[in-house]
């Protein structure tokens, strides 16, 4: 199972592939809208890519509690397989 | 009785009327970047004082005229709409009578946006049973009706149109122009599209709605091809439902169409439901973009989450 720095090495991934985010700005505390500037559709784009990547299901009403990078972490550090 | 039927024209009509993303930024809080990045839309076609059963007899008068064929040809008329707001007479009764076409097998189709790939499957059956023997199949929606003008999520996206194909049997010696439909639906998502209640406005979940087409829709398209005996990479046009960009091209990419003309009509004419396959396929083949003969891959999705698709032969 992967530790927070995997996973969140492996957001970073995602979200330079399917949202055009520079890698060296994904960290905790930033937020996906405000900050990383990630559209909700890019964001629905982002939790498919992510739920193939660590085997762990997101459903579309636990996506708005996913704010920052920080909150993405913590879900798939609890609810991976 | 015929082994299959084919097209034999398309035709469309859209109102005069244009509604940019300039002049949205005057209804909604909205801007020009902000449309075309989530949906790809420029402008769309609003009616003034159209109807739909009136814009679906102008599109099916153009595609009878572009057959060489005349209103005592046809047989059976069917019309795919969401948004007519009178019931009874339905609209293929009126197109019917517009057209001075006596006695046609008359019906509407509600299907939401898949409307036109439903309605061409049951013309195609009807004609393979023996039932009919030339059919108009008409896509029509006057989608500014059920528009929430203070929803700027939803109000961005809806135009008004219409879209028809006149279909025929083919002869006996010759193939089917229309493949096997694949069809169906996700009734338990219905909830995320609604037109619903007395003045009814679409209510949509968009990030949902998202989601299941960018997620399962990839392998419907490439099960409709499979059908047909049609390898992505022959399609020589790749049509489908004009819902929003992001959700069409990366569609087409992962169906593998890489040799298509990708339908865009999106641009300039917005999401108009059950008219937007036939109204985008009319408009590639009176510009010339897609050879005669050539496989078309039409694909619709929309409200009750229903989706359908067939490959089809250029006219």
């Amino acid at each position: 199972m992967a530790n927070r720095d995997e996973i969140r090495s492996g957001l970073a991934d995602i979200l330079e592939e399917v949202a055009g985010v520079d890698k060296a700005d994904v960290a905790d505390e930033k937020s996906f809208t405000d900050e990383l500037d990630v559209d909700s559709l890019s964001m629905v784009e982002v939790v498919v890519a992510a739920e193939e990547k660590f085997g762990v299901k997101i459903p579309d009403d636990e996506v708005p509690n996913l704010k920052t990078v920080g909150d993405a972490v913590s879900y798939i550090e609890k609810n991976a397989a | 009785m015929t082994a299959g039927s084919k097209i034999l024209a398309m035709g469309h009509y859209q109102p005069a009327k244009v509604l940019t993303n300039e002049d949205l930024t005057r209804i909604v809080d909205t801007t020009d970047e902000w449309i075309t990045t989530r949906v790809g839309i420029k402008e769309r076609r609003v009616a003034e004082h159209e109807t739909v059963a009136d814009m679906a007899t102008a599109a099916a008068g153009k595609a009878l005229a572009n057959a060489g064929l005349s209103a005592a040809d046809i047989d059976q008329v069917v019309v795919a709409t969401c948004s007519s707001v009178d019931r009874c007479p339905n609209v293929a009764t009126r197109v019917a009578h517009n057209l001075g076409i006596s006695a046609p097998a008359a019906y509407d189709l509600n299907t939401g946006c898949s409307g036109f790939e439903y309605a061409l499957a049951t013309a195609d059956h009807a004609i393979r049973a023996g039932a009919s023997t030339r059919a108009l199949v008409i896509g029509a929606e006057k989608l500014t009706d059920v528009t929430d003008y203070t929803d700027r999520t939803s109000c961005i996206l809806f135009g008004d149109g219409a879209g028809a194909a006149v279909v025929a049997g083919v002869d006996a010696d010759e193939e089917p122009g229309i493949g096997p439909v694949l069809w169906g639906s996700r009734p338990e998502m219905g909830p995320v599209l609604t037109i619903e209640g007395w003045r009814p406005y679409i209510v949509q979940d968009g990030q949902a709605v998202f989601r299941w087409a960018t997620t399962e829709l990839p392998a419907f398209a490439k099960e409709t091809c499979e059908k047909a005996g049609v390898r992505p990479e022959e399609l020589g046009a790749f049509v489908a439902h004009q819902a929003n960009l992001r959700i069409i091209e990366p569609l087409a990419r992962k169906l593998g169409a890489t040799n298509a003309v990708i339908a865009r009509d999106i641009v300039e004419s917005g999401n108009t439901s059950a008219a937007s396959v036939p109204l985008a396929l009319s408009k590639l083949l009176e510009r010339g973009e897609v050879a005669s003969g050539s496989p078309v891959l039409l694909f619709g999705f929309g409200g009750g989450l229903t989706y359908a698709g067939q490959v089809v032969r250029c006219p």
